[in-house]
């Protein structure tokens, strides 16, 4: 394979990306573009980063063999890369150390951003409280309700969380309204967008600032067993936890990677989050990406149990990757991720986040169908603890979803 | 010389400016479109912005959003707006320029939009969320076509990207007023004046300034400055409300043109 470079200079990934926004936030785009053309020049900002991620936030985090859940599956050895142990419970915290020192260098004082779960909101939350900035959250507000644990947080830690009830009230939306914001405001805002979505350069951005997850599991896994795993398998909401552990691998052929997308109450129904599975390529929220939408090319809701997955586009890399068929898409239903949560729970004393456990449970069909002298490594996302709640209520024979 | 070049030749003939409402297709229904636009043809419109719904319009305030929903829960499709727009045709006279987002079109067949839209008779075409950068998927095309590519310029952009877009231009060059999305203001912007006019300068099309324009003397003072004004969420409001008697009068403002064309 020949190296493997994009973007491109456009901001393509084949026919995938580009810059898809409105005049207004051109300039802050090419600004952005620039900054972080300069910043990749200089080894201070690289030194910081890396300071920032050893001592704040607790990298590099550890590759587990989970031989429990591996007896259990019986297939192939189950590794975890675990993301959940980073200070703020999940992998979001890698892209928003870089993008919020990458703002202070353009001398944006202000940080607007869209969370879902709120696991993006709390990790912009908690730099900006660190690098005191500003911070404005969006969130959806039936995200609001299922992640109320993470709206205190965000609070708690000096943001201003704004309930958005448009649309269907969750992620796509507050991703509208934290634009319509950046829009306004652009001027001495920075838009910490969340994952590897979006115009460019915030896909490719995104994707740099959580490498980390592939470049530390690739080297953890060498320095063991001198070789590489078969198989590395990540959940996909817009991607981001995804496209930083499979990045560093894309140009090692002989390591498949496996997305796993929200199949919510079944791809056969209206109610899932399966964009690469059942969508087709459109163009939302600034990048020419797999979408969910009809056929007058109206946005279709998505739904899933974790608010995370819940968003009806992917990441234009993806939607490369899946074209190439470099990469490999599946989904996981509800049921399936919330008996996954609970059996990592059990097995492994590990509560993995909604958003993970749909990883976790493809996995384990995965490694079933490779079999035993096999080695899989799945991205555990993040932790767990925010969705105690709404899986307690579940349950108990509620409906959270 | 096309529809849209005639306009503004005889708008300058006159010494005079334009007024384009925006008009959100299907709010209210697709049937009572061609009425409307027969209405505001009638009450002065120098060319009509007519508005495609889109379920996550990031470039809109709530009036526009709030249309775009009921036009959308009216069952509102492009396909339906095309047919409509080219019944419509028969009668008016003015350029109708269609205003949407990116993917109903995407989703539609780039290339049939462009043939289609060419039949039915509309003279432009402005897609906000398709900066020049984007444009190459669909402006050879409309090129074509001999449909207008109306390009858009803001506040955030600095004058020699203006100069760029300017020089790709046709038809006008869509002056954005404010920092912001669609929906009325009070106030613009201090160095609103300043940036029409090194537009202005620049541009060797007409330009039109919109976004936040709803009263007659802020019409006035922006006009000093460009060839006219486009009014969006006032329009769309003041439609939803039936209230054409203030429809007429807030467009009533350049004289003559009523019956120019
Ligand atoms: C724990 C966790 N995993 C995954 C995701 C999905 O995002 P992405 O696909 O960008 O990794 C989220 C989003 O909130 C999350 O909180």
């Amino acid at each position: 394979m020949t190296a493997y470079t994009l973007p491109n200079e456009t901001g393509h990934f084949g026919m995938f990306g580009g810059k898809f926004v409105p005049e207004t936030l051109m300039k802050a785009i090419i600004e952005l573009t620039d900054a972080y053309e300069a910043v990749k020049q200089d080894p201070e900002f690289y030194a910081e980063i890396k300071h920032l991620s050893k001592d704040y936030v607790g990298r590099e985090t550890p590759l587990y063999f989970a031989e429990n859940l591996t007896n259990y599956a019986g297939g192939a050895n189950i590794f975890l890369k675990r993301e959940d142990l980073n200070h703020t419970g999940a992998h979001k915290i890698n892209n928003a150390i870089g993008q919020a020192l990458l703002a202070v260098r353009m001398g944006k004082k202000k940080i607007v951003a869209e969370t879902g779960a709120g696991q993006h909101g709390v990790a912009t939350a908690t730099v900006c409280a660190l690098l005191n900035l500003d911070c404005i959250i969006f969130m959806g507000a039936e995200d609001i309700k299922r992640q109320a644990l993470n709206v205190f947080r965000m609070e708690l830690l000096g943001a201003k969380v704004v309930s958005v009830t448009s649309g269907s009230a969750t992620l796509k939306d507050a991703v509208n309204e934290a634009l319509r914001y950046w829009v306004a405001n652009v001027e001495d805002t920075h838009y910490l967008l969340g994952s590897v979505t979006g115009p460019h350069p915030f896909p490719m951005i995104v994707r740099d600032f959580q490498s980390v997850i592939g470049k530390e599991t690739k080297e953890q896994f060498f320095t063991r067993y001198k070789t590489l795993p078969d198989a590395v398998v990540a959940c996909i909401g817009g991607g981001s936890n995804a496209m930083g552990m499979f990045y560093p691998f894309i140009e090692e052929k002989k390591v498949a990677l496996y997305g796993v997308e929200a199949a919510g109450k079944g791809i056969e129904t209206p109610y899932h989050a399966a964009s690469l599975t059942k969508g087709k390529p459109g163009v939302l929220h600034g990048a020419l990406m797999y979408l969910l939408q009809n056929q007058d090319g109206q946005i279709q809701e998505a739904h899933s149990v974790s608010a995370g997955l819940d968003y009806p586009g992917v990441g234009p890399e993806h939607s490369y990757l899946k074209e190439i068929g470099r990469a490999h898409y599946h989904s996981i239903t509800d049921q399936e991720a919330l008996d996954a949560f609970q059996l990592l729970s059990k097995l492994e004393g590990i509560i993995p986040a909604l958003e993970s456990s749909h990883a976790v449970a493809f996995a384990l069909k995965l490694a079933r169908q490779i079999g035993a002298s096999q080695n899989l490594v799945v991205c555990l996302s993040g932790r767990g603890d925010k969705d105690v709640d709404a899986v307690r209520a579940r349950l108990k024979g509620g409906d959270i979803g | 010389m096309n529809r849209i070049e005639q306009t503004f030749q005889l708008l300058k003939e006159h010494d005079t400016k334009a007024i384009v409402p925006y008009i959100m297709a299907g709010d209210g229904g697709l049937d009572c479109l061609t009425e409307r636009l027969e209405m505001l043809e009638k009450f002065g419109a120098a060319a009509i912005e007519v508005g495609v719904p889109f379920s996550d319009p990031v470039a809109d305030g709530p009036t526009i959003q709030a249309a775009g929903i009921r036009a959308l829960n009216n069952g509102t499709t492009l396909k339906e707006i095309v047919a409509e727009l080219t019944k419509a045709r028969r009668t008016i006279k003015i350029p109708l320029i269609i205003m949407t987002y990116l993917n109903p079109v995407y989703a539609y067949g780039i290339s049939s939009f462009v043939e289609d839209i060419q039949k039915a008779g509309v003279d432009g075409c402005i897609i906000p969320d398709m900066p020049v950068e984007e444009e190459e998927m669909i402006a050879p095309l409309l090129e074509a076509a001999g449909t207008e590519l109306i390009r858009l310029v803001t506040l955030t952009t600095p004058l020699d990207r203006v100069k760029q877009i300017a020089a790709k231009g046709r038809g006008f060059l869509y002056t954005v007023t404010v920092k912001g999305i669609t929906g009325t203001r009070n106030e613009f912007d201090k160095e609103l004046l300043s940036f029409l006019q090194a537009v202005k300068e620049v541009s060797p099309i007409p330009v039109l300034a919109g976004f936040g324009i709803s009263n007659h003397e802020q019409m006035q003072t922006i006009t000093k400055y460009c060839d006219g004004v486009v009014i969006g969420s006032k329009i769309v409001d003041l439609l939803a409300e039936n209230n054409f008697a203030e429809l007429a009068d807030l467009m009533s403002i350049f004289k003559l043109k009523s019956n120019l064309i």
